[in-house]
Order: C-alpha cells, then sequence, then structure tokens
C-alpha cells in the first residue's frame, strides 16, 4: 500500500472519493507521523482525535453517497493564529496560554464545513511577529531541511507560518493554514521547498484570527503543490460579514481553471529588486524563473518599481503601530495570562502581565508602534508610512499597464541558521524585503520552489498578480512548477 | 442675549462656554457588535465577543447607528460628510476590553451645523442665540467599573460597552449659564424629536463635558478647563458659575488657570481638578485598520431626509399660525411627547386653541398632581378629543367638563359614558331655567332691588346662584340670556 503521507491534498481528495482508501487511514497515517516528529516542534497542540473525527463523518458521508466538500477527508494544519472552538489558540504567546476560544475563526470553520481534519494548532512566531520562528514562546520550530556537506547546524523553517513550513515539509501534514502579513506564508514556504499563497487582502476573512497588522493580514494555504493551494484557498476564501474589510465576491474555481499556458501574458520582473550585492542562487534561479515563464509562452519585459526600498521601513512603521493597537487587549483583565503582584494596581497589573506575557520581538514591536503614533512623532512616521504605501501601490498599478504579473525571488537567501539572526533584527527584517511591497499593496502572491542553492536548500520563486487575480498567480506557478521538476525532499533526520 | 458677567475685584468678566455631549444614539443593537444597547439588565448580561475584545473579534458598523448620527446632523442642518472614518483612541483602562476606543477624531460623520436657542420661552420677545456646532461624530461607549462588590478588588460590566454614542461638539459660542441650559435643552429637544436619543440624562444617556474659560469682555480667550460628565442641565448650569468663578478668583489672586479635566461635586458646589494636562493620556489617534472608511450613497441620504419629522422651531411657527400663542406654542413644542400628543388630540378632531388650553391647564395639571409624565397619563388622546368635544358641541360645560375628566383620571371610563351615567348633560331647555331663575329672583329680593338700582356687578351673583340651583348642568349663554331678560 501506498503511503498515505506522500500524498497531497488533491490525491487525498480523489482517493477518498474514489474509494482507494479511508479519510480514516489518511488522518491515522499523518498523526503517526506527527507523533514522530516531536523534535521539529511544528505543532503547539496535537489533536489527533480531531483528524479521525472528520475523517469519519467525511467516511460516513461517502457511504452515504452523500456529497464530500472541497477538502473531504484532507488532514492539515492549522497555524495556531487562527482561533479553534475547544482548542487551544495562543498565536505562540505566553500571554494567551491556556486560551481555549468559545468560537471558530471563519477561515477553519469553511474548511473543517469543506470536509478537512485538523491534525493540530502549528507553531509559529509570536502573534506572527519573525521570520525564523524563533520568536515562538513555545520554542522554536526547526526544519526538516539540513545544509549539504555534513553541516548538521539546525535550520529556520523561516517565519512566522515556520510550523506549517516545517511540518509539509516533513509529511506531518499535506497542507496547512498560514497567514500573511509582510510575507509570513511566502517566505517560509521558499524556505522549506513547498508552495504558498496570499490572496488578495479581503479573499479571506480575518473574523477569528488573532490580529497582528488588521490592514495587512491576510490568510492563505500553504502545500506541496500549485493546484492543492488553489482547491484549498477555495476552501479558506469568500465573503464574511463578520470582517469588515472582507470582499463581496464570489469565489472562483482556481482548479479548474489551472493552466500553465501563459500565451499572451506579459511577465514584469522589477530591475529594483536586482539589489547590488544579490545571493548568487538568487540571481540564478530567478533567471532560471524568467526562462521558464518564457517557455510557458509569457512575454518578459523589464519593470520598475521605483519606490521599492522604502517599503520596508514603511512596513515597519505600519505594521507595528497597528500590532501596539491590536495587542493592546491583552492586559490581564478578561483572559489570558494574569500577573498580580501583591498589593498591585491596575497600571502595575498591566505592566506586569504584559511583561510577562509578551516575547522580546513582540515588546519590540509595539515599542516600535507606540512610538510612531505618539503625539509629535505620528506626522512623521505614520502619516509617512501611509504615503509610502500609496506611492507602492502606484507603482504597482503603473506596472500593470505594461504586465500582467511580476516575477521576482521571494526572499533574498535560502534558511538560515536557527540563532545567526536573533542579535540583529534589521537583518531579520530584511528577510521580508522582496515580500512586503506586496503585502502593503494587499495584492496576490505566490512562493513555489525555484530550485536549490550551492548549499543543497530550497529557494522560492514570487509571483504577485494584480487585485484578485489569483488565477494568473497560480497559472504562473504551476508554470514554473512543472518547468523546475523541484523533487527535492529533505532527508529524514528526526 | 443677556449680558452675564462675573463681577471681581478687578472689574467685570465674561465668560467663554463651548459643551461636548454625548448621547446616547437610540438603537437596538451596539455600534459595532449585535449586543442589545437596552440600558440596566444584569452585569455582562448584554456581551458579545467584540465587546469583550476576544481574540480575533472584529468590529462592523450598525447601519442604524449611523442613519441616527446623519439624521441628528440633518435636524441641526449640520454639513454631512458623505465620507467619513473611524479613529482609534488608545489608552488601557479595565472598562475598556480593546485597548482603544473607536471614534472619529480625524473625519467625523457630521460637521458644521448650528442651533437656534430662545432663552426665556416664555417670553415672546426674549432674545434668540445661535449657538454654532462644530461636529458630531459617533464612538463607542466605555463599560462600568464597580468599586463596592469586592473588599480588594474591582468588578466590570461591560453591559454598556460598544454601546454608540454621538459627541455633539458646541463651538464656544454661549456666555452664561442660562444659555448653555438653553442650549442643552434645545439639543435634547431635536434628539427627541428626530428620536436618536433618549435624553434620559438621570440614566445617564446623555451627558455634557463643560469647556469654561473667562476673560475680560472682548479680551483674548483665556485658558479653559473641561469638567467631565455633567449629567443634568442644572449641574451644568451650576457647573459653569462655579467654574468660572473659581477662575476669575483665581487669576484676581495672581494665579493662572491650567488646562486640565476636572469634575462637579454638586454637593460641595465646587469643581475639583481629576488630572492635568501634564499626565494626559496620548491617544495615539490613528485609523480603524479594521473599518473601511464610511461612505454614505445619495439614497442612503434621502431615506434619512426623508424620515426626519418636522422639527420644534417649524412646529411653533405652525401652531402660532394657529393662532396659539408664542407662549402655548412654545411649550407645547419643547418637548416632542407634549408635541405629539398634542398633534394626537387635533387628529382626533380637536379644537386647537381649546385643545392647547385644556393640555396646558387641566392635563399637566392633573399629572403634576398624579406625579406622572405625559407617556404615563391615564387618559389617552383619544379619550381627551372625546372630553373637548362635549364641551364644544354644549353637551357639557367646562366645569362639568373638569368634574368627568377627574372621574376619567380615577376609573379610566369614557367621557360620554360618565355624563350619561351620571345625568351631567347640560340643559338648554329653556322653560327649566326661567322656573329656576324665578326661583332665584324670588328668594333674593334685596339683590334684585340692589341691581336694579344699578349694581350690575350682581349679575354674576345671578348665574352663579343659577348655575348652582341647576347643578351645573345649565347652558351658560342661555343662562345669560334668560337672566338678563329677567332682570330687565
Amino acid at each position: 500500500m501506498t503511503d498515505l503521507t506522500k500524498l497531497g491534498v488533491a490525491a487525498i481528495r480523489d482517493g477518498v472519493a474514489s474509494g482507494a482508501f479511508k479519510a480514516v487511514e489518511v488522518a491515522e497515517a499523518f498523526n503517526t507521523n506527527v507523533a514522530a516528529a516531536k523534535v521539529l516542534n511544528a505543532f503547539i497542540v496535537e489533536t489527533p482525535e480531531k483528524a479521525v473525527e472528520a475523517a469519519q463523518a467525511v467516511d460516513a458521508d461517502r457511504a452515504a453517497g452523500k456529497p464530500l466538500g472541497k477538502m473531504a477527508g484532507v488532514p492539515i494544519g492549522m497555524k495556531d493564529l487562527f482561533c479553534t472552538e475547544g482548542v487551544q489558540t495562543t498565536a505562540a504567546s505566553h500571554i494567551l496560554e491556556g486560551f481555549i476560544p468559545q468560537y471558530e475563526s471563519t477561515v477553519s470553520a469553511n474548511l473543517w464545513r469543506a470536509g478537512a481534519g485538523m491534525l493540530g494548532k502549528l507553531n509559529m512566531d509570536q502573534f506572527a511577529m519573525g521570520s525564523s520562528n524563533e520568536t515562538s514562546y513555545f520554542g522554536n520550530v526547526i526544519s526538516p531541511w539540513k545544509r549539504g556537506g555534513g553541516d548538521n547546524a539546525a535550520l529556520a523553517p523561516g517565519g512566522s507560518s515556520g510550523g506549517s513550513a516545517s511540518a509539509i515539509a516533513a509529511r506531518l501534514c499535506p497542507a496547512a493554514t498560514g497567514t500573511d502579513t509582510g510575507g509570513s506564508i511566502r517566505q517560509p514556504a521558499a524556505f522549506v521547498g513547498i508552495s504558498g499563497i496570499k490572496p488578495t487582502y479581503g479573499r479571506c476573512s480575518r473574523w477569528g484570527i488573532v490580529a497582528f497588522a488588521s490592514s495587512l493580514d491576510q490568510a492563505g494555504p500553504m502545500a506541496r503543490d500549485v493546484r492543492d493551494c488553489a482547491i484549498m484557498l477555495e476552501a479558506m476564501a469568500g465573503f464574511d460579514p463578520k470582517d469588515s474589510t472582507s470582499l463581496d465576491l464570489a469565489v472562483p474555481d482556481w482548479e479548474a481553471a489551472l493552466s500553465s499556458d501563459l500565451r499572451g501574458k506579459k511577465v514584469g520582473i522589477p530591475k529594483e529588486y536586482r539589489l547590488d550585492g544579490i545571493d548568487e542562487d538568487i540571481a540564478a534561479m530567478w533567471d532560471n524563473g524568467i526562462a521558464w515563464l518564457k517557455d510557458a509562452g509569457a512575454e518578459i519585459v523589464e519593470i520598475s518599481l521605483p519606490h521599492t526600498k522604502y517599503a520596508l521601513p514603511a512596513y515597519y512603521i505600519i505594521a507595528p503601530a497597528e500590532a501596539s493597537s491590536n495587542l493592546a487587549r491583552y492586559d490581564g483583565v478578561r483572559y489570558g495570562l494574569r500577573d498580580l503582584p501583591d498589593g498591585a494596581g491596575l497600571q502595575d497589573m498591566y505592566a506586569a502581565t504584559r511583561a510577562a506575557g509578551f516575547g522580546a520581538e513582540v515588546r519590540r514591536r509595539i515599542m516600535i508602534g507606540t512610538y510612531v503614533l505618539s503625539a509629535g512623532f505620528y506626522d512623521a512616521y505614520y502619516t509617512q508610512a501611509q504615503k509610502v504605501r500609496a506611492l507602492i501601490a502606484r507603482d504597482f498599478e503603473q506596472a500593470w499597464g505594461v504586465c500582467d504579473l511580476i516575477l521576482a525571488p521571494t526572499a533574498p537567501s535560502a534558511a538560515f541558521g536557527l540563532g545567526e539572526k536573533t542579535n540583529d533584527p534589521l537583518s531579520m527584517y530584511l528577510n521580508d524585503v522582496f515580500a512586503v511591497p506586496a503585502s502593503l499593496a494587499g495584492l496576490p502572491a505566490m512562493s513555489v520552489p525555484g530550485g536549490l542553492s550551492k548549499e543543497g536548500l530550497p529557494l522560492g520563486l514570487q509571483i504577485v498578480g494584480k487585485a484578485l487575480d489569483e488565477q494568473g498567480v497560480l497559472n504562473a506557478g504551476l508554470a514554473i512548477e512543472e518547468r523546475a521538476g523541484f523533487t527535492a525532499e529533505a532527508e529524514k533526520w528526526w | 442675549m443677556s449680558e452675564y458677567r462675573i463681577q471681581g475685584e478687578t472689574g467685570e468678566w465674561e465668560v467663554v462656554i463651548g459643551l461636548e455631549v454625548h448621547a446616547q444614539i437610540t438603537s437596538n443593537a451596539k455600534l459595532f457588535s449585535g449586543a442589545s444597547a437596552a440600558y440596566g439588565g444584569e452585569p455582562n448580561s448584554h456581551v458579545s465577543l467584540v465587546d469583550a475584545a476576544m481574540p480575533g473579534m472584529l468590529p462592523v458598523p450598525n447601519r442604524e447607528c449611523i442613519r441616527q448620527a446623519v439624521r441628528t446632523g440633518m435636524a441641526i442642518n449640520a454639513q454631512i460628510n458623505a465620507w467619513s472614518r473611524f479613529d482609534r483612541k488608545n489608552y488601557f483602562y479595565a472598562d475598556l476590553p480593546q485597548g482603544y476606543q473607536i471614534s472619529q477624531l480625524y473625519h467625523p460623520i457630521v460637521g458644521e451645523g448650528e442651533i437656534e436657542v430662545i432663552l426665556d420661552e416664555k417670553d415672546a420677545d426674549s432674545p434668540r442665540k445661535t449657538i454654532g456646532i462644530e461636529r458630531i461624530h459617533v464612538e463607542q461607549d466605555a463599560g462600568k467599573l464597580m468599586h463596592d462588590q469586592h473588599p480588594t478588588m474591582s468588578y466590570v460590566d461591560l453591559n454598556r460597552c460598544g454601546v454608540a454614542l454621538m459627541e455633539i461638539v458646541s463651538k464656544p459660542d454661549m456666555n452664561s449659564p442660562a444659555e448653555a441650559g438653553a442650549y442643552v435643552k434645545k439639543l435634547r429637544s431635536i434628539l427627541r424629536y428626530v428620536g436618536s436619543c433618549d435624553g434620559n440624562m438621570e440614566e445617564g444617556s446623555m451627558r455634557a463635558d463643560v469647556n469654561v474659560s473667562v476673560r475680560k469682555p472682548g479680551g483674548e480667550l483665556g485658558t479653559r478647563t473641561e469638567t467631565k460628565n455633567v449629567n443634568s442641565i442644572r449641574f451644568v448650569m451650576q457647573t459653569i458659575e462655579v467654574e468660572a468663578r473659581r477662575q476669575v478668583d483665581l487669576i484676581e489672586d495672581g494665579g493662572a488657570v491650567v488646562q486640565e479635566t476636572r469634575l462637579f461635586d454638586p454637593n460641595k458646589m465646587e469643581t475639583r481638578s481629576m488630572r492635568s494636562k501634564e499626565d494626559a493620556h496620548d491617544y495615539r489617534y490613528f485609523p480603524d485598520p479594521d473599518l473601511l472608511p464610511l461612505e454614505l450613497d445619495d439614497a442612503f441620504l434621502e431615506e434619512c431626509r426623508a424620515s426626519l419629522p418636522e422639527l420644534p422651531d417649524a412646529k411653533r411657527v405652525r401652531y402660532e399660525g394657529m393662532g396659539l400663542s408664542a407662549y402655548n406654542a412654545a411649550v407645547l413644542t419643547a418637548e416632542a411627547e407634549t408635541a405629539f400628543w398634542f398633534e394626537d388630540l387635533l387628529a382626533q378632531g380637536a379644537e386647537p386653541k381649546q385643545a392647547s388650553n385644556w393640555l396646558q391647564s387641566e392635563l399637566f395639571g392633573a399629572l403634576n398632581r398624579l406625579g406622572k409624565s405625559l407617556d404615563e397619563s391615564p387618559v389617552n388622546p383619544a379619550q381627551a378629543a372625546e372630553l373637548l368635544k362635549l364641551v364644544s358641541d354644549g353637551t357639557i360645560s367646562g366645569s362639568i367638563a373638569k368634574q368627568v375628566f377627574e372621574i376619567m383620571l380615577e376609573t379610566g371610563q369614557g367621557a360620554s359614558a360618565i355624563v350619561e351615567e351620571k345625568g351631567l348633560k347640560q340643559t338648554s331647555d329653556t322653560g327649566a331655567i326661567e322656573a329656576v331663575i324665578a326661583e332665584i329672583l324670588a328668594a333674593n329680593p334685596g339683590q334684585l332691588e340692589a341691581y336694579r338700582g344699578g349694581k350690575e356687578q350682581l349679575f354674576g351673583f345671578f348665574v352663579g346662584q343659577t348655575m348652582k340651583a341647576m347643578q351645573g348642568k345649565a347652558n351658560p349663554g342661555v343662562v345669560n340670556d334668560l337672566l338678563k331678560k329677567a332682570l330687565a
């Protein structure tokens, strides 16, 4: 019998539907892998019984001849940023340790309704703030990948959706949810050789997702290939009246319209992304990507996104500003951690609770955000950053005059070792340099594997599309996937 | 208006007043959640996941609250901003679960407008003054802390948390306690007409932040203080009196007014410092990224406008046109409930002047005696109209009507039924009246002689005696006519 954990979303869905195997068998196979991979620390909470329960329901439905959902029989990992009813949700923080929501996020509810089951809650950077998974209160996730040549250093799976990335790469789950505020789906996908898409801002409801930066946060799927991402995104997306920023649009049938024929499409190559001192492997992969898209029929054009260099600074003003306010609710009054020193008053309780409950990176961003919003600095930082954001959106608008899609690297380097950048937040922030512009503009963007570095580590290619053109992004991703022939896998050591 | 001046040692001082009125918007649900906005309720029984700021919860604007704010703006002839935006006002407090209040700093929904106030509504010639409105914005109320439930802890009740408020900000256009009082009264009246706020200051549905400064008449504006959460019109006026006096005394003693937030203590009749500018919060306002800008289309605005009732000023003019005195028209229109009651009476066929007089003397008198408000009146407009009709068509006299009304108040019976049952119908039977008159004249020869001798004031005496003998049921007009004949 085939190893069910080698299968992706489409294969599992089709196998369950055709009766080739039972959904319960799939759930149990992945449960076994999850249980055996504790060293990767990909999960904060494991919920094998939930996975089996959902699978049993799917098997029963199939036996009863009922129609099956888009994700029927597919067990998935759920990033711990999504509130899950009855299952601890912490955003990988101490302040929410032990918090068990009485409600289910819209996106996760959509997935369960589509027949998916939950293997567990995935580890991540605390409150989605980080690019390496080292800011988790529950310890960092470890990538299943190792550099070649006997280098045994533990590598970062990227972040903030690092648990999702690591779990998929290690075949602990065929797919997982991610969230992307400034690259948190795309960068970890690139680091572990999988695919992930951040849809247009507003495609997926934010209701029930622990907020980091509201104007940027967007949920999306992470999976082994483009088709799996398309299937899962269909299940996740949709209008939600509970989220005022949700788009009131029908969800397209992305899977059915997948096509790697890019004839008639123009792909822009932004010259500003070719930074001085760009990593050689990255540059080479990018060139390969250009060749593959040409081969798929696309016309390649050079474009300019002149305000690119201001994107990262603007992002690191806007995101912390929103975060400083969004995280004010974690105050020890109603739920989560409360640190109440003897004789403490309200202000002391706030200070003690938040000092104990938030990790260093979260505290840093709350302080940055508080600073940039404070009287006398607001215009110089926040207002200015919003202007830059508008200019970046305009850069893209102008680019769409000459191209349909944009191709760029996902991250400036392959995965780095755990601890390598911990003491240098700026170099950590630079990891998101290619990812952040699309986030600021609210555009759909995807990372697909583009090859391996000299050290044998995965590298990702990023495709950015026009607002609402997830189809164009997925199709270009598929064209790359078909030509890149990326089959490398982390050698099992865990 | 009046030249209100504070007499100081160095001469006269002028007071400059601006008010920020917080009015709770009448709506079933809260501003951004589906929880009930009803007053009262067991602590924390009207709280949604959004109000409690659970992780991942998002606000969704309540269309009805927006509609009410727009209608209010229209009622004060204000500029309505078809594009407005919500901002977050950030501060930590236990009654504020989100850690920020969603408000509108930069782009309020309603811009400049104005309200005309009359200082003395009883005086038709009382001067009028137009008070400018700076803006109206919509925001969330906070919860309530309870400090008396536990020896060392405070409890939090989130029922009010997230309830929609309008903050109505006046320009510093008022110069006396009376003007400020008249302004709040008028504003409350407009809100009640529009139905956007019940104006109930006791339940906290309306409260005012009172900004006061003093200056030498016509001089530069002085430093202002803001006295928070004043919850009655009387207290607003008292706050201004004592705070202006305090500022004058302070300045004349060589001190300086500090820009600060104060509280009014009605027991000690003083204001006290709450916090000064130095330790004022930095609220770090910024646009709420969970909410899109609020854009109002023409159809929505048209619906808001079409749903506005006739407002007090227009009503007053119309009533005066019906022949009512300026005073009566002002009394009838000052409160929406009175005007609506009055119009119900008219709709039932009552004659305007008669209805106005009866409502203001008989009904208000009775309600006053019973300690009831108009909406608790035991007699409804239809019943009252029935009574008034009996008077106007001559079935009963005015004095019998008073008796009938008393019985109506006690028993809830209809006027016609009472008149029928008690045989109170007035008589115009000339034969019966003439007979009684003859008896009265015979029984009072002295008065008769005096009258005929020129003491014509005695006519009233004979009318009284006749009416008394007929137990008030004689038609007074007929009695007059017949008496004149008999005495001639």
